[in-house]
């Protein structure tokens, strides 16, 4: 009973006649809990990245699984600078997908998103005078190489070498 | 929505059917029966069963740099030369503990833009993040409004045929998917020498207006010709100047091409166009690459391409990181933006903290569109002069203030304002307001025309001495070169007489029954009066003599 295959929209399975009446979420919860659990078993077993277990694609990092792919490490990397350099790094981003991924284990349909605390804040409207600028000097200090009140940069965007280019340690 | 298919009906620029190098001629051949003929280029023709027909489609993305005293979530300014850096504050170079604050300027300026182009303004609408990595984005990322912007769901209508040949069938639509408010970057100049790239912050968060239209154009005209009518708009409305060649308005195309029915192809986008004129030529290029490339049997890549003004061609912008992925995430400093109507305000509101949609609605200056309606019924002139007087700065003010002072009719100013004075300020490729003819000398020659005191050969030389040989009027002129008609009858009639005398033959010729040779007798005399004769009372005073 507790692994009918999937249906959608299928009503709850009336397991718990009898008991205590759940409210409806927390019923349809647990029933889509079981639903998925064994997709997440079959993907931890299969070990591969972006499998469909979750109901809505997000972004790059719900991918569920327990492995994570090269690739993944790799746009992960171009994205937001940052290096996982070795195995403890990549085992920390696996954990920390893991932990995130409980998310998806709450039954949000019907609930307006909640895009920021400030939701309920009035946005402050500023006057359009001028009140800042003029401070050269004190920006150009934070900067290494100036030339003539120019900040100095690199010419374009450097790009990250391949991963097969990189230190064999953080290959998975 | 079916893109319309090219059939070259505006054969100048608009995209036709099939057309392609001779080579390739033998595709078309075998799939249409019994044609052996050449095709020429952009002309226009029905589509046969089973011609190979294509339909391109362009689509807009139009920033443009609102008009406002200081940027968009700073105090710093917004002015167009300035030292490198001297325009930054604090949170443009986004040094740490710095947040942003929205200008209430700025938003006002979206508002009364949507409005314009028929959206619906969304009174609730959401900032957020859009993070790329760029030396002259110095925090990362840019604020932009993705999810939720401010305005949805708009219109632009124009006319192609404009000053030339305006007719109401002309007359196209094209729909605005959103309006949004963002961030501007910095300036990078590229210092290949030396490897490296200089940064100016200056234009790092001034605030724009980012215009997304759908694609539902077809051919470089009509990206431009729409292009230009929100510029007229923008314009009018205050919000920006919308100058190209000043960066104040950047247009990115995106094109593609498919068979009428099919789904559209793979687009490409084309940027880095620098005037309206370089838009048209760089889309219709594109377009046309797409299409012998998929002719010769090679695929459309959906990549970034700068159009090459000396070559006039697009270029491919190598872009080895493949698509962007720009990790979209609500703005948190930020609260979502709310605006109110008549209906929702609030009682005790501050002024300063509301902006009433309503209220900016009433105040809307009177559109492009509006205008050259009313110029119609107005003066009674043409809808093509109406437009030609709208596209030129300052042209229309100019004429409304000659029409004041004189009493000719605005029809016959009409003339003379786009013809011959906008003449005289293209060729010196003038503004109008760099004229050196003021609107009341011209009305002085006009009503000197009208009152017949002199023909309107000698208006003309008036006209030339005066754009020449500043501070002279009219009346000092005519003086000076004896430009006066001849108002005297028995002195035309004595001078005609005397033509008459002198060519005996063109006479005879004459009473035998041939009119044209009346013309060059009408011609004798002009050069017998030095130009000062009326050519209607010579007319009439030869046909009198000769009977």
């Amino acid at each position: 009973m507790a692994t009918s295959p999937a249906v959608e929209g299928a009503a709850p399975p009336p397991r718990h006649r009898g008991a205590p009446r759940m409210s409806r979420g927390s019923a349809r919860a647990s029933w889509e809990a079981e639903m998925w659990r064994p997709t997440l078993r079959a993907a931890l077993r299969a070990g591969g990245a972006g499998v469909g277990g979750c109901r809505n694609a997000g972004s790059d990092s719900g991918k569920a699984g327990s492995r994570v792919s090269a690739e993944l490490i790799e746009h992960l990397e171009r994205l937001a600078l940052v290096d996982f350099r070795n195995r403890e790094g990549v085992e920390r981003l696996r954990a920390a997908i893991e932990f995130a991924d409980r998310l998806r284990a709450v039954d949000t349909t019907g609930v307006a998103p909640m895009e920021s605390v400030l939701e309920d804040r009035c946005l402050y409207l500023r006057a359009d005078r001028v009140v800042e600028g003029n401070c050269v000097e004190d920006l150009l200090q934070n900067s290494r190489q100036t030339v003539e009140e120019y900040f100095v940069a690199p010419p374009g965007n450097i790009t990250l070498p391949k991963q097969s280019e990189q230190d064999p340690v953080t290959q998975n | 929505m079916a893109a319309p298919v090219l059939r070259g009906a505006r054969a100048v620029r608009c995209w036709s059917l099939g057309v392609g190098p001779r080579r390739t001629r033998a595709l078309f051949a075998e799939s249409v029966s019994g044609r052996g003929s050449r095709r020429s280029s952009a002309a226009a023709r029905e589509p046969r069963p089973g011609a190979h027909e294509w339909a391109a489609v362009v689509g807009l993305e139009i920033h443009t740099q609102i008009s406002s005293n200081s940027k968009l979530f700073s105090g710093s300014q917004v002015t167009f030369l300035a030292p490198p850096n001297s325009l930054v504050s604090f949170f443009d170079a986004s040094l740490p503990g710095t947040l942003p604050v929205l200008n209430k300027r700025c938003v006002e300026a979206a508002v009364m833009t949507g409005l314009a182009l028929n959206c619906t303004v969304n009174k609730k609408s959401l900032f957020d993040r859009k993070h790329y990595f760029y030396a002259d984005l110095p925090a990362g990322y840019q604020i932009t409004q993705q999810r939720l912007p401010i305005a949805v769901n708009g219109s632009l209508t124009y006319n192609l045929g404009g000053g030339t040949h305006w007719s109401p069938s002309a007359t196209k639509t094209v729909r605005i998917k959103q309006i949004q408010l963002e961030q501007d970057s910095g300036k990078s100049l590229h210092d290949d020498t030396r490897s490296q790239t200089l940064i100016d912050l200056n234009r790092a968060g001034v605030g724009l207006m980012e215009v997304v239209m759908e694609p539902d154009m077809s051919c470089g005209d009509e990206a431009a010709t729409a292009v230009r009518e929100l510029q007229l708009i923008l314009r009018t409305l205050g919000t920006s100047q919308a100058n190209m060649a000043e960066g104040q308005l950047r247009v990115d195309a995106n094109i593609s091409v498919h068979h009428p029915g099919e789904p559209f192809g793979v687009r490409t986008e084309v940027k880095n166009l620098n005037s309206i004129r370089f838009l048209a030529k760089a889309i219709d290029y594109e377009i046309k690459r797409q299409i012998e490339e998929l002719q010769n049997g090679g695929k459309i890549l959906n990549e970034t391409r700068a159009f090459d003004e000396k070559l006039g061609c697009t270029v491919s912008m190598r872009d080895k990181e493949g698509k962007q992925d720009y990790r979209f995430m609500p703005e948190p400093n930020l609260p979502p933006l709310i605006l109110y109507d008549a209906e929702s305000l609030p009682v005790a509101a501050d002024p300063q903290q509301v902006v009433n949609i309503d209220w900016i609605r009433e105040r809307l200056p009177e559109l492009p569109s509006v205008t050259r309606q009313r110029l119609v019924e107005q003066y009674g002139i043409l809808p093509e002069h109406s437009f030609a007087l709208l596209n030129e700065d300052g042209l229309l003010e100019f004429f409304q203030n000659v029409v004041k002072e004189t009493r000719t009719e605005p029809k016959k100013v009409i003339g003379w304002i786009l013809t011959t004075f906008l003449g005289y300020l293209k060729q010196q490729n003038l503004a109008v307001s760099e004229s050196p003819i003021s609107p009341s000398l011209l009305a002085e020659l006009l009503n000197l025309l009208d009152r017949k005191a002199i023909s309107v050969p000698a208006a003309q030389q008036v006209f030339e001495e005066l754009w020449h040989n500043k501070g002279k009027t009219p009346g000092q002129i005519i003086r000076e070169k004896k430009l006066e008609l001849l108002q005297n009858q028995e002195e035309l009639e004595e001078i005609c007489q005397a033509v008459l005398d002198k060519h005996p033959q063109e006479v005879t010729a004459v009473k035998k029954g041939n009119q044209k040779v009346v013309n060059k007798l009408i011609g004798l005399v002009r050069r017998a009066t030095q130009g000062r004769a009326d050519p209607g009372r010579i007319k009439q005073i030869l046909e009198k003599q000769l009977q």
